[in-house]
């Protein structure tokens, strides 16, 4: 179990303008900014549980990740990571979590992968029948039969990854911290990291931390979505309750053949296009069976799919209206 | 323990893995480490003697001080990488590892093409122990050898220190390369013919007189007291305060973004 409670972190940074004589300055005597990347953050996430941590660049997500990793210590309040305080028992901390920092590579460089993950496994200290069987299952789930004797520095970057997240996982960590797993994967490799991550926190019962700019990582992946914006929780909730939270109107896009279809009251256009339309209503007011019917009597209606906003959207909508 | 033996081989195999660049650069250790060497010998044809120390004796200073520094940086040399390190917040990385940072720093950066230097250094302890004028005893012996132990220790501390400088000190940490690389410059001579201010630098600041100068009058018979003996063992104390810097730091350690 993750407890944050009242976790605050303050940065202190050097300021000074650009320029050479402010550099020179600078050198005397220095301004310091105080940056707060959180302030008095609280929430829990269970065991088995999966979430998703969302939140414009700068808003500490990272910060966050990096005192659960006992990395950074709180300037106030306490996280507790399955009762020990992580900056206090970090060596006995971090021997039950993993970690992958997406830009950050844990593999050594100049080496085959496989060596990679013998070292990985003294640094554990994982047992010889577990660490086998882990790489077994790790290879043939995550594909990676073909590449385990390939250097590092050989590797794509959707086959680092992958390598990289079987790393994070030979010694059977309970929670596991993903720091943007997805950045710069291709959609076949997102798609493979992404179908592991759920079957890794469905048959294992991994506790997952997510953090990601890529909203379809977060439809695929979590129930439950954090958002936060400079240093405070914002929003603690599902994916469809904020969605519902922020409009409960639908999209709807048709494309005619003839003369574009007439519209009703509370019908609004959203974007308009030769032979394509996309309008957006409230399913409430117009059934969504009633508007399709409406349109084509109007219309010959060639082509109609109805969908909610998209997540993308939501999330911009949410930063706009939190003004981050 | 096996840990660190694989990582030391890893290690050891990724630097073979440019076989050439390895070979040269140990070659241009040894020889460069040689002009040095060759500076006390032209000095020495003019003169008989420096402060009382003989050709031999000054060789052994030189010895003892190349020796203990081409140890030390062998293991420590290679935290000159760590404010890149932590620039690049590479330190996150070894700090989710349930291990010791130290050790994490240390084994993967060592620096073999440092054997040159080792080499040379002994080959010049082989020339100076026969015509330095020692009378040896098992507990001469065993002093020596301390002051080797004990200058590694020193040196490298010298090394962790700078690196935990850059907890503090953001940018290019060059001008501190006076406490390593500048140290094994004066070491070259026993520390007294520099005079008194220098050599109480070098016994209560950074104690390398206590691995040369000192323990070198007890093998010449010239001081026999037991603090003389005994005195590599007392410049351990200099750990203290670098660890106590070295704590400090990791405790103010920022991270960077990503």
């Amino acid at each position: 179990m993750i407890e944050f409670s009242g976790v605050s972190k303050t940065y202190r940074v050097a300021r000074r303008q650009a320029g050479m004589g402010n550099a020179l300055k600078s050198f005397f005597s220095r301004e310091y900014t105080l940056v707060h990347a959180l302030t008095d953050v609280s929430f829990t996430i269970n065991d088995g549980e999966m979430v998703g941590y969302i939140g414009p660049n700068g808003a500490g997500k990272s910060t966050t990740i990096k005192i659960m990793c006992g990395v950074l210590t709180p300037d106030s309040g306490t996280c507790i990571i399955n009762g020990r305080i992580p900056c206090k028992e970090r060596i006995a901390h971090v021997r039950d979590i993993g970690v992958v920092f997406g830009q950050r590579s844990q593999l050594w460089w100049d080496v085959p992968v496989a060596d990679s993950f013998d070292l990985i496994r003294d640094i554990y200290r994982v047992k010889e029948n577990d660490y086998r069987k882990n790489v077994n299952d790790l290879t043939e789930l995550l594909d990676l039969g073909e590449i385990l004797q390939t250097p590092v520095r050989n590797l794509s970057l959707g086959q680092r990854m992958r390598c990289e997240i079987a790393a994070s996982l030979l010694h059977n960590p309970k929670v596991l911290f993903l720091d943007e797993p997805t950045i710069g994967l291709d959609a076949v490799s997102k798609i493979a990291v992404r179908k592991f991550i759920q079957r890794l926190n469905t048959e294992k019962g991994t506790t997952i931390l997510l953090t990601t700019h890529d909203m379809q990582d977060i439809e695929a992946l979590t129930q439950r979505v954090l958002l936060i914006g400079r240093g405070k929780v914002l929003v603690d909730g599902t994916l469809a309750g904020l969605k519902k939270h922020i409009t409960s109107r639908k999209t709807m896009t048709i494309e005619y053949r003839g003369q574009p279809p007439a519209l009703w009251e509370g019908m609004l256009p959203v974007q308009s296009d030769d032979g394509r339309l996309v309008i957006s209503f409230d399913p409430s007011e117009i059934p969504v069976s009633q508007a399709i019917t409406r349109l084509a009597q109007t219309t010959e209606l060639v082509d109609v799919s109805v969908s909610d906003i998209s997540t993308e959207e939501m999330v911009a909508k949410l930063y706009k209206e939190y003004s981050l | 323990m096996r840990l660190y033996w694989n990582y030391f081989l890893m290690e050891l195999k990724s630097q073979m893995q440019y076989k050439i660049s390895f070979l040269l650069t140990t070659l241009g250790q040894f020889l460069t480490a040689f002009t040095s060497f060759f500076g006390i010998k032209f000095i020495f044809s003019r003169i008989s003697g420096i402060d009382d120390f003989t050709y031999g004796q000054v060789l052994l200073c030189f010895s003892v001080i190349m020796l203990s520094f081409s140890i030390g940086e062998m293991i420590g040399g290679g935290l000159a990488v760590f404010p890149n390190l932590l620039r690049e917040g590479e330190l996150d990385r070894i700090l989710v590892r349930p291990r010791r940072i130290i050790p994490q720093l240390i084994v993967p950066n060592m620096d073999f093409s440092r054997l040159g230097l080792l080499l040379q250094a002994v080959i010049v302890l082989c020339i100076a122990v026969p015509v330095s004028g020692i009378q040896w005893t098992p507990q001469k012996a065993l002093v020596f050898g301390m002051m080797i132990i004990c200058g590694s220790v020193i040196f490298f501390c010298l090394f962790l220190m700078i690196a935990a400088f850059a907890f503090f000190i953001i940018g290019s940490l060059d001008f501190l390369n006076i406490f390593t690389y500048g140290m094994r410059q004066f070491g070259r001579y026993p520390f007294s013919v520099y005079g008194d201010t220098i050599l109480r630098f070098f016994t209560f600041v950074v104690p390398l007189a206590l691995v040369q100068y000192y323990p070198l009058l007890y093998l010449l018979d010239r001081e026999d007291s037991f603090l003389y003996m005994i005195s590599p063992l007392l410049s351990l104390l200099f750990l203290l305060p670098t660890l106590l810097l070295y704590r400090i730091g990791l405790r103010n350690y920022k991270s960077t973004g990503s």
